[in-house]
């Protein structure tokens, strides 16, 4: 094992890292609002692939470009999902969200054998043979592109969460939702914009990775195990935790494959799962 | 009349001896079933033994209110340990399955220790469970000497009632059925001892019953191990049934999702919860996967759509929905 290899993996590990982030934040922006876990966020996430690669089909976008349309589609998805079947149930004790996130997951996800076959697909661009090389690392073009992606719309985010009323909104209500609404903040709309923000989050990443990554109906269990990781790592709640949680994740699974098979690559992240849900549930950046 | 008190109304609670007599004449009717109806015999294994799972997610989720999204973690620890002991080992696989309790009832006071202690709940505990299960998913997946992701393969002996093999499936079928009754009387009695009550006390406020001088962390470790040992003498014999395991198959998210989805729509914490949520949800399930064989999933469409209406409209199950309908003809 020589320091190439390593530093190749670590490079890898950092770039999908990026991903996980930004699946995470949506997450962890969805848990901090409603105090949910949205164990379909990983069927929103497919759903974003399955936009993005419908639309390179039939109308020959490019999937990069396709992210402009998949972020106002799952938004709105996000936001009816909210609107229809959580809020409801929002006053109903906590495990009936969770069941009920666990439901959609299973519907949308079997919905997408039913319709699209349980079959993997490729998206074939050019972009995925363009690779760098620095010296003898080499960077493949669309593995930095979803990087940028995740990194530019993470980004984003934080800009809006920290510099406008809606973000401000947003935080209010995540933290106080009593004294939030005591100061005029509508916490109903804040609730389905939240989780309409949070499922574009997915479903960009989703999007992000269709260059790369096969598209079938349970790939969002992949990505969404790996996220609910990073959330707690980060600590639920905290963007800053889930965006650097992501990246540490991201690292660990590729030192996991550099010592252990295939199918072992992340038990690493899932020992550092246990160890921080039983030592420090609050997580790094958690309150 | 007074109103009835929590108390009273777990004190009163007994069976006439009309509904012995009925339950006696449904059981003989159920033994009769496989000779009377030979072409159901699967679908009714498959309906008992995801309801004797269902039960044992019933005592830690339904009774004790810690809900947990890995069951399939030992449910496949029962179906590896027995498989492994009898091909690397020769044990037979009745020596087995108890070898299998106990080693589901250690690996579950092991995650219990972990996170009682810390006092993790709610998502939390959710969540390590599903990742306990994901670790051992991985594990069988990546190592050979287990089998690996092509699983495992028991070798067929013809009719061996000593290595629990059989030619037909009745005598799976009998051993279903009494796994099933048998947790079914296990956890009707518990609902009026002590013990039932101490974990109806930590789901319904666990702060609360700790003040009251209830032993939590005991409570819970009590519920986790029946719970586990449960799960894991079905994973045996469920393994022996099919004579084949995998990864997947066992430790599976799928396989927790359809452990714990047949309580939580039949109604959690109640007795008869899991079985009528088996009861509905099995023979769809196998149904719809014989109408769509190339498309294995689509049943679970209908577990998704059921469960979303389900806890919409009928928060306390199917069950809740039964009582509610029982309560309006004795009144009106």
């Amino acid at each position: 094992m020589n320091l190439n290899f390593v530093l190749q993996s670590l490079l890898n590990g950092l770039l999908i890292g990026g991903v996980y982030s930004l699946i995470a934040i949506g997450l962890t922006l969805i848990f901090g609002v409603m105090k949910v876990i949205n164990f379909a966020h990983g069927a929103v996430m497919m759903l974003g692939m399955y936009c993005t690669y419908w639309l390179f089909v039939f109308l020959k976008v490019n999937p990069y470009l396709s992210i402009l349309l998949v972020i106002p589609i799952l938004f709105i998805i996000g936001a009816a999902f909210q609107k229809f079947l959580i809020n409801p149930i929002i006053k109903a004790p906590g495990h009936n969200q969770l069941f009920l996130t666990l439901g959609v997951s299973l519907f949308l996800q079997n919905m997408a054998v039913f319709l699209w076959s349980p079959d993997y697909r490729v998206l074939k661009t050019h972009y995925a043979n363009i690779t760098y090389y620095i010296g003898d690392i080499s960077i493949s073009l669309s593995h930095l592109l979803a990087f940028g992606l995740a990194v530019l719309f993470a980004s984003i985010l934080y800009v809006i969460l920290t510099r406008t009323d809606l973000g401000r909104a947003i935080r209010a209500a995540s933290e106080e939702p009593q004294g939030a609404m005591l100061m005029g903040i509508n916490i109903k709309r804040i609730y389905w914009i939240s989780f309409g923000i949070g499922s574009a989050c997915a479903g960009v990443s989703g999007a992000a990775i269709t260059t790369f990554f096969p598209i079938y109906p349970y790939v969002g269990d992949i990505f969404v195990l790996t996220a609910y990781v990073v959330v707690v790592l980060g600590g639920l709640g905290s963007v800053l935790g889930a965006f650097v949680g992501g990246l540490i994740i991201g690292v660990a699974d590729s030192i996991g494959a550099m010592f252990l098979p295939g199918a072992m690559k992340s038990i690493l992240s899932f020992i550092i799962f246990i160890l921080i849900l039983l030592f420090k549930p609050t997580g790094l950046f958690g309150r | 009349m007074s109103q009835p008190t929590l108390a009273t109304s777990y004190l009163k609670r007994g069976l006439s001896r009309q509904t012995w007599i009925i339950i006696g004449i449904v059981l003989v009717l159920l033994h009769l079933l496989p000779r009377a109806i030979p072409q159901i015999v699967h679908i009714v294994i498959m309906i008992y033994l995801f309801a004797t799972m269902g039960q044992a997610w019933n005592v830690l989720g339904g009774y004790t209110g810690q809900f947990s999204f890995g069951h399939s973690l030992f449910f496949g620890l029962g179906a590896y340990v027995s498989t492994l002991l009898y091909l690397k080992l020769g044990i037979t696989p009745w020596i087995g399955i108890l070898i299998s309790c106990l080693s589901g009832i250690a690996l579950g006071l092991f995650i219990g220790a972990l996170s009682f202690r810390y006092g993790l709940k709610g998502p939390f505990f959710a969540l390590i469970m599903l990742a306990f299960a994901e670790i051992f998913h991985m594990i069988t997946m990546g190592w050979n000497a287990v089998g690996g992701s092509p699983g495992l393969l028991i070798p067929l002996k013809g009719n061996a009632p000593h290595l629990m093999q059989f030619t037909s499936k009745q005598p799976f079928y009998y051993m279903a059925l009494w796994m099933m009754v048998g947790s079914l009387y296990l956890v009707w009695r518990l609902e009026k001892t002590r013990t039932g009550l101490y974990f109806l006390s930590v789901r319904e406020d666990h702060d609360a019953a700790e003040a009251l001088g209830v032993d939590t962390f005991k409570v819970q470790m009590i519920a986790m191990a029946i719970s586990a040992g449960l799960t894991a003498m079905i994973g045996t014999i469920y393994a022996q049934y099919l004579l084949f395991i995998d990864p997947d198959s066992t430790f599976g998210i799928l396989n927790s999702v359809e452990i714990m989805v047949r309580p939580i729509i039949g109604g959690p914490g109640t007795v008869l919860g899991p079985l009528l949520g088996s009861v509905v949800l099995t023979p769809l399930a196998e149904i719809t996967r014989l109408a769509f064989q190339s498309y294995s999933g689509v049943y679970l469409m209908w577990y998704g759509m059921i469960l979303v209406i389900v806890i919409m409209f009928l928060p306390h199950g199917l069950m809740g929905m039964i009582r509610q309908i029982i309560d309006k003809y004795r009144k009106g």
